[in-house]
């Protein structure tokens, strides 16, 4: 029998084919390796939750991961998010703040495919969830329950009882359905009024950071004013922004004077500090006094905000992760966000968060620990708006993203209320903010 | 032979070469570049390239797809914000540096006139302003300034003073971030001073006193015209700085109250990171260069005509 010469051909064929041919063998990080950004929470001990989360998901899936918790304060995150879209390079998954997805729509991996999943388990995602995250038809990111937030009214329960004569439990009583109807817009203004009086001002600002916009994007809302519409058409000068403006400044007039250079963190102290019967703001407020000032904390209540002439609506402040669409292990990332997402997941990082964390799945408003936490018990109950009679909404929209964000970011409706409240004439305000506006419209 | 013959054209070729590279080596000017190249790379790296790529950015559309030129300035030529924000900036940088250049003068003279067993003490606890990371002692200041709970409304409230809305209200806020950056910057300025009024000749001020100068013409015609360039570089090292201020601005008023203490770079940033739009951001921060560039312009070229005219 002649002997066969072993040529470099066969060789490599025969090494390929027994390759192919080998059963699959699945060693400690088989599944590759997967690095993620997330906001650093600002509860401590949140973290762990979806340390946690993660590590049992990478042990079922043989995937290596490395987790960096990178800080809001600072703009840290923000920074790093533009960074990688520049640099085209970073983390598989990556926290979001709202407006981050429609600003890097064309560097994100669509997650038609895990949002379709979700909402089929999980329900409905509010209107507001869709207007940041899929403005272009697809969705760019799926929405975080760590981070996300409604800003509605955190009141103190004796003094709104005091001295406005409003009894914030019997509106929103633990447990049950609000009974709110009472609670408008105009009776904002007469408790404010109220309370400034008796030396107890609501802790509201009127800066050009987040809490301040909030804010003042929901009042506006509720009058059915926007500066923008949906078609990008600049609408300042109509009667509803008129509306809008003229309330908000009626209402600023009984915010502590100090209120136009208030950041994120002024609202929080007012409160704490026991100088203010209201705030808006979620519920780390009230963690905080729970540490700091706990004869505070005993006697707030978090709860919905009063309705305008055009409907109800509560300040949602969403984030979102994502993939960019150069990240090394998409479907490794898509498999972990659904794990994210699941209903026991969201619980356990709403528990860790002590009820800040908000999900935005429809079923995921039943959690134990809003009916749970306290004290008082129960204080939580109405938070993540069980009963849905708010309209969840972000400031500046319907705007299209990439316009509502620079009405957003530069503080445009607080500005305007500062403006108008410090004598300039409405027309000239109105005038100011439709210039500002046209320079948002560049693309 | 021949071969011999034949190789001793390279080998004086390489023997000439490397007695030129000994030659080079030994030079002074080429022993100092080697030792600056790392130097000179770690700016390249870390400046060069930023502003080069800043460039570029500034020449872009909003979604960075797009060559606009200088679309993003003719743009912002056109924004009111824009040119406040000029305006704000001018106000800051030339304010600031007037007072940091007053103070720290006045405190050098005191400074100097310390006997020198305790001058040293004296300028080490006068430096700490400058030699504290700002970041840090601005928020010592956001404490003192704090809109709701200020320490100095606290002390002023005991003489049924104020409460003065330090970063409430537009004035106030321009005044409190320029304070600030004064109180930072002002002892850079008098350690210069120093250094210079050290160089002083003493003999200057004895054929002055000897020739019947009193104490304000010692300082006029000696003691000025001595530290002319120091203060010119000095000053001129300042208005860059404090031209391109970030942090102070960032932590105490964050531009506000309605945009009225923004500077470039503080403006830069809402725009450009805040506001998704690099291209404008990056625009915005470039227009301090130009700006910059004339103020150089004009106090080097003061400079190197005294240089020639002592020389």
């Amino acid at each position: 029998m002649p002997k066969r010469k072993l040529s470099r051909r066969r060789f490599l064929v025969t090494v390929a084919a027994s390759t192919l041919a080998m059963p699959h063998v699945r060693g400690a990080f088989a599944a590759g390796r997967l690095t993620m950004g997330f906001w650093d929470h600002w509860v401590p001990g949140a973290n762990s939750a979806t340390t946690a989360l993660v590590n049992e998901w990478a042990e079922k899936e043989k995937v290596e991961v490395s987790i960096d918790y990178i800080p809001s304060q600072g703009n840290k995150l923000l920074i790093t998010i533009t960074a990688e879209a520049q640099a085209g390079s970073g983390h598989d998954i990556l926290a979001f703040p709202s407006w981050q997805p429609a600003d890097h729509a064309n560097r994100l991996e669509p997650m038609d495919d895990v949002m379709a999943q979700l909402i089929k388990e999980n329900g409905a995602v509010n209107p507001t969830v869709e207007y940041l995250a899929k403005p272009t038809g697809k969705w760019l990111a799926v929405p975080a329950t760590v981070g996300s937030q409604i800003k509605g009214p955190c009141s103190r329960i004796d003094l709104m009882k005091q001295h406005a004569g409003i009894d914030v439990q019997a509106l929103y009583p633990a447990g049950a359905p609000p009974e709110a109807d009472s609670w408008t817009l105009d009776a904002l203004l007469k408790a404010a009024e109220a309370c400034h009086k008796a030396g107890f001002a609501f802790g509201i600002g009127l800066g050009s950071t987040a809490d301040s916009v909030d804010t003042a994007g929901a009042i506006f809302q509720s009058f059915g004013a926007a500066l923008v519409d949906a078609k990008g058409d600049i609408t300042v000068k109509t009667d509803p922004v008129r509306q809008a403006l003229e309330y908000y400044v009626r209402l600023a007039r009984f915010f502590p004077p100090d209120a136009p250079a208030w950041d994120d963190s002024s609202n929080n102290k007012w409160l704490v500090s026991g100088r203010g019967a209201l705030i808006m703001n979620p519920p780390s407020a009230w963690a905080v006094a729970k540490r700091d000032a706990p004869q505070v904390a005993e006697r707030c209540w978090t709860h919905g905000m009063p309705a305008g002439p055009k409907g109800r609506y509560a300040p949602f402040v969403p984030y979102f992760w994502g993939t960019w669409n150069f990240s090394k292990n998409k479907p490794a990332a898509k498999s972990l966000l659904v794990h994210l997402s699941q209903r026991s997941s969201a619980e356990k990082m709403v528990a860790a968060s002590g009820g800040y964390d908000l999900p935005s799945f429809a079923k995921f408003t039943d959690f134990t620990t809003w009916a749970e936490e306290g004290p008082p018990k129960g204080t939580l109950y109405h938070y993540p708006n069980p009963y849905q009679h708010q309209i969840l909404s972000m400031a500046a929209s319907p705007a299209p993203p990439k316009i509502a964000v620079q009405i957003y970011v530069q503080g445009i409706m607080t500005k305007m209320t500062v403006r108008h409240m410090q004598g300039e004439p409405m027309e000239k305000t109105l005038a100011w903010a439709e210039s500002e506006i046209e320079g948002f419209m560049r693309t | 032979m021949v071969d011999a013959a034949l190789q001793s054209p390279s080998i004086a070729g390489s023997g000439r070469r490397r007695f030129a590279l000994r030659a080079a080596m030994r030079r002074k000017s080429t022993i100092a570049f080697l030792m600056t190249l790392p130097l000179i790379l770690l700016i390249a790296l870390l400046v060069l390239y930023p502003a080069i790529y800043s460039i570029r950015l500034a020449t872009l559309n909003k979604s960075m797809e797009r060559f606009v030129g200088f679309g993003n300035f003719l743009f912002l030529f056109k924004r009111e914000t824009f040119w406040m924000v000029v305006q704000q900036s001018c106000i800051f940088a030339i304010t600031a540096v007037i007072f940091k250049a007053l103070i720290g003068f006045v405190v050098a003279h005191f400074v100097h006139n310390i006997p020198a067993r305790g001058q040293r003490k004296w300028r080490g606890m006068l430096l700490v302003p400058w030699v504290i990371p700002p970041a840090m002692s601005c928020l010592a200041w956001l404490w003192l300034f704090d809109p709701s709970y200020s320490a100095f409304n606290w002390i002023l409230d005991l003489f049924n003073i104020g409460p003065v809305p330090w970063t409430g209200e537009a004035y106030w806020a321009r005044f409190s971030v320029i304070l600030v950056n004064i109180w930072i910057g002002a002892p850079f300025f008098m350690i210069m001073y120093l250094a210079a009024l050290k160089s002083v000749p003493e003999q200057l001020y004895e054929a002055a006193e000897i020739d019947g100068a009193n104490w304000w013409q010692r300082l006029w015609y000696v003691t000025l015209p001595m530290m002319r360039n120091i203060m010119a570089i000095t000053a001129l090292f300042s208005l860059i700085v404090t031209f391109a201020n970030f942090d102070i601005v960032r932590i105490l008023t964050a531009g506000g109250p309605i945009d009225k203490t923004h500077v470039f770079a503080t403006w830069a940033f809402r725009v450009g990171i805040e506001g998704g739009d690099i291209p404008l951001g990056a625009s915005v921060s470039l227009f301090m260069v130009p700006i910059l560039t004339v103020a150089a312009i004009f106090i080097l070229r003061d400079i190197n005509r005294r240089a020639s005219e002592m020389s």
